[in-house]
């Protein structure tokens, strides 16, 4: 008989890499990436779902890293800031919070980069939001859409403007979701 | 976090484990779990099992217990006639949350209150018999109708308002593997004396879906106050859908988010409304009959001309008498 919550062996998908690992069940995906895959990255703010610096892709969605655990996800494909761009290679959206200054001192931004990604896949499937007007018409992908969208990645350095603008550009030549998940 | 023995459910017969603690999102069962509010020793992760359908039936529609509150709020149905719901969920938490959060889980999640939320302090609700910090202390986002001297926590949840307005019922499948429907009266207790006891469900149940009838006639509004303008809890909140006809109204269903221990309704508020001429006196009107029993705690004092002044502002806008 095992003792209580001793370690599992687990099996990840991690930007297109399957990676083995022992972990405890208690340990939350973003701690997995972090500590045992060496994917820093993703950061950890508050560790409670409330400032986006974890948000990483599963299976194209977006979520908070922090709040799931590493054994829930075999099976699933993980995207992390490291599989969209690397130095050299960036995505448009990294390109593009780099040419307008999306951040001051960086720690949300491999958050607010992965949230805009899914951000922009789910107004692509059409998908409302608060401050769209009717829910029967696809939304415009305007400043107020973005905003409320992105609400979910604070910033301590306050820099919304920049990553509001990077957004906005990077938008058209970021894909669907089909896309984030391949 | 306390260790615990982590199960994937591979059948409804894993899920059904009294020793057990489902987890599905898991954004509010971590997070209690980091906190060491909830402490299991077992997790069953059901999140593989077939509960991911919105299904339509006839004159109702069936909504998987683990569809996310995102799938559910773009649902083209979901929008098109149960728009009350779309907006709720829209209006709640955040696109990363959403993604994650389900429809069973959601329903579950636990007070935000915040003497709950510290271990340090007494709660009865963490740990009965203690006391209520909140009773005299920090308590501007707790409630101010079904109160008991044990508790005045609310319930945070803005679907679960929105399906109180259009009466769901939640399907619940017994270890036995009996099914039992339960309105959300049914299914959330009010403290009492124990306000521990938050729900009708036994150990080994299994929320499987949520029924929502035909919708009420009338437009729908979901109208969210708080201390920003997104990702926060509500303070008030108002679900609404109601038809006016030849200068009358003629249909009326209300529920709150803010104020209660569960969303809260009160049918005679509807009654008032019913087969009347939209005025501002009838809007006073009924709010003193929502409002008769509300009692403040201090902190929560404004919560009272607050749910006033929005309940008047969205039956206004549903009836186009006044804004
Ligand atoms: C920062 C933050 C902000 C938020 N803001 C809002 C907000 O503005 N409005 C709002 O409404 N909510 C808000 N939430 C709460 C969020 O909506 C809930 O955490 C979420 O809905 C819970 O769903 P889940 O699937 O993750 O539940 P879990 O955490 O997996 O489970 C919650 C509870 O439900 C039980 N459970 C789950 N599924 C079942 C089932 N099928 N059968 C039986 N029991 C089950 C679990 O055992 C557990 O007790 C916020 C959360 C966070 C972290
Ligand atoms: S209001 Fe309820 S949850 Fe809050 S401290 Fe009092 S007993 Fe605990
Ligand atoms: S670290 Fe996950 S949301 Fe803050
Ligand atoms: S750039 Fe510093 S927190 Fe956002």
């Amino acid at each position: 008989m095992p003792t209580l919550g001793s370690a599992m062996k687990i099996t990840l998908n991690v930007n297109g890499e399957a990676r083995s690992l022992d972990v405890d069940p208690r340990v939350a995906l973003l701690d997995a990436l972090r500590t045992h895959l060496d994917l820093t990255g993703s950061k950890k703010g508050c560790d409670h779902g409330q400032c986006g610096a974890c948000t990483v892709l599963v299976n194209g969605r977006r979520i908070n890293s922090c709040l799931t655990l590493a054994v829930m996800h075999e099976g699933d494909e993980i995207t992390t800031i490291e599989g969209l761009g690397e130095p050299g290679s960036l995505s448009p959206l990294q390109k593009s919070f780099v040419k307008h200054d999306g951040y001051q001192c960086g720690y949300c931004t491999p958050g607010q980069i992965m949230s805009a990604k899914g951000m922009i896949a789910e107004f692509n499937m059409g998908w409302p939001s608060n401050v769209t007007d009717d829910l029967g018409t696809a939304p415009d992908f305007t400043e107020a859409e973005i905003k409320e969208r992105m609400s979910g990645n604070l910033c301590r350095c306050s820099a919304y403007p920049g990553i509001c603008h990077a957004i906005r550009e990077a938008a058209p030549d970021e894909g669907t979701i089909e896309e984030a998940a391949e | 976090m306390k260790p615990f023995d982590y199960v994937r459910a591979a059948s409804h017969g894993d899920a059904h484990d009294n020793a057990a603690r489902i987890i599905a999102g898991g954004t509010n069962l971590l997070d209690l779990m980091k906190h060491q509010i909830e402490t299991p020793t077992k997790l069953v992760d059901v999140t593989r099992l077939d509960m991911t359908e919105i299904e339509e039936a006839e004159n109702s529609v069936r909504i998987g217990a683990l569809v996310s509150n995102s799938d559910l709020a773009a649902d083209p149905l979901i929008r098109e006639r149960y728009g009350v719901l779309s907006r709720a969920l829209l209006a709640g938490a955040s696109g990363q949350l959403r993604n994650k959060a389900t429809t069973g889980g959601n329903l579950l999640q636990r007070t935000r209150c915040p003497y709950f939320y510290d271990t340090t302090q007494p709660c009865n609700k963490r740990e009965p018999g203690s006391g209520c910090m909140a009773m005299e202390g920090q308590n501007r986002i707790l409630a101010i109708l079904g109160t008991s001297d044990k508790c005045i926590a609310t319930h945070p949840s803005d679907m679960a308002v929105a399906m109180r307005v259009l009466d769901a019922r939640v399907e619940i499948e017994k270890p036995d593997g009996q099914i039992q429907l339960l309105t959300l009266d049914e299914l959330y207790r009010l403290p009492g004396d124990t306000p521990h006891e938050e729900t009708a469900l036994e150990p080994g149940d299994l929320i499987v879906a949520v029924h929502l009838p035909d919708a009420p006639k009338g437009k729908h509004v979901y109208r969210k106050v708080r201390d920003r303008s997104s990702y926060a809890f509500a303070l008030v909140s108002v679900g609404a859908v109601v038809h006016t006809d030849g200068g009358k109204i003629t249909d009326a269903a209300l529920a709150f988010g803010g104020l209660g221990p569960r969303p809260w309704r009160d049918t005679e508020v509807e009654q008032t409304l019913i087969g009347e001429a939209p005025s501002e006196a009838l809007f006073e009107k009924a709010a003193d009959i929502l409002l008769a029993d509300a009692k403040g705690y201090g902190g929560n004092d404004f919560k009272i001309p607050l749910t006033r002044r929005v309940l008047k502002s969205v039956l206004g806008e549903l009836t186009g008498a006044t804004q």
